[in-house]
């Protein structure tokens, strides 16, 4: 299955130039997904006790929320979390991490005077929404970082998936067929050579059977 | 250094709290209303999307789109009714297509 060339030495030397420089690619290609697989399993490992924690944690505040529901009106409940105290806004910044850039987030969380995250007075709210909220917001910020985290690993699962395609690309294709045309070539080439060199000892012969 | 808003997606009653907190809930009823509510996000400066997994189960390919774009970053998130276990199987997905095998979750022998 070689590619149809032309069986010149010109060809040849670009053809080896060629492997040459896919065999230092994969060689490259294979150090980057060894070094992003191993990022990776860094990151998937935090990423499943994260979530594991954040799941958890999320769930009691949910639990609390329901409680505070069950003793608060709708309308009380509403007004008490209408106007939050401060946006949550976020500051993105990027990460390179193996030319893989991924998102990172810092947020601006809460008043900074009061440090209070109740937007409510206490008077018309239980304590149960006090509890909830206050369990919401010290999850957030390992909510934000498994948010991070978890398209970290989302982005790196695909850059690993697309680098090993490269590599087996490489490995598997590209490179055998172009040492079997490298191969294909120099074999005609010594053919022609070889070819060559009878005709002239034919040609000797018959020069001198008839001079002689 | 701009700034970027976080978007909580989910019933009502799951929300609510992170309203408190600052972020911008949309509660949802229905999967037109999610698909129509997610179509908005994404034209805003959205950094982080939490969706309950109740409503992200529904519009799951439309979530698959986003994923691949580096923002927003899209996070499930429980509901009051606890966890379907979709953002754990999100992660073994992952591990899944990057190593080819299932490393994290197959000691518990499933």
């Amino acid at each position: 299955m070689e590619i149809r060339v032309n069986p010149t030495r010109m060809e040849l030397n670009r053809l080896k130039g060629r492997l040459k420089m896919a065999q230092r690619g994969h060689k490259l290609l294979k150090d980057k997904r060894d070094e992003l697989m191993r990022k990776f399993l860094e990151l998937i490992r935090e990423n499943k006790t994260l979530r594991g924690k954040v799941e958890s944690e999320l769930s009691r505040a949910f639990a609390n929320f329901l409680l505070a529901r069950a003793v608060m009106s709708t309308e009380v409940l509403e007004e008490a979390v209408m106007y939050p105290l401060a946006k949550l806004e976020l500051e993105v910044t990027e990460l390179n991490m193996m030319s893989v850039r991924v998102p990172k987030f810092r947020a601006s969380l809460q008043d900074e005077q009061s440090g209070s995250v109740y937007s409510y007075g206490f008077a018309a709210t239980s304590g149960e929404l006090d509890t909830s909220i206050a369990t919401l917001a010290a999850v957030l910020p390992s909510l934000l970082r498994l948010a991070e985290l978890e398209k970290a690993v989302f982005l790196l699962a695909e850059e690993i998936d697309k680098t090993r395609r490269r590599v087996n690309a490489l490995e598997h294709v590209m490179i055998p067929q172009m040492q079997k045309t490298v191969k294909y070539i120099s074999m005609k080439l010594d053919e022609n050579e070889r070819g060559a060199l009878t005709r002239l000892m034919k040609i000797k012969d018959i020069v001198r059977g008839e001079s002689a | 250094m701009s700034m970027y808003k976080v978007a909580v997606i989910g019933d009502k009653d799951s929300i609510l709290g992170f309203k408190a907190l600052g972020a911008v809930t949309y509660p949802v009823t229905s999967v037109e209303e999610a698909a129509r509510t997610l179509n908005g996000i994404v034209r805003e400066r959205y950094a982080v999307v939490c969706i309950t997994e109740a409503v992200a189960e529904k519009i799951g390919p439309q979530l698959e789109e986003l994923n691949k774009k580096k923002l927003p970053a899209v996070v499930l998130i429980p509901n009051n009714q606890g966890t379907l276990g979709l953002g754990m199987l999100q992660i073994k997905k992952n591990a899944e297509r990057a190593i080819g095998a299932d490393i994290l979750f197959g000691k518990e022998g499933r």
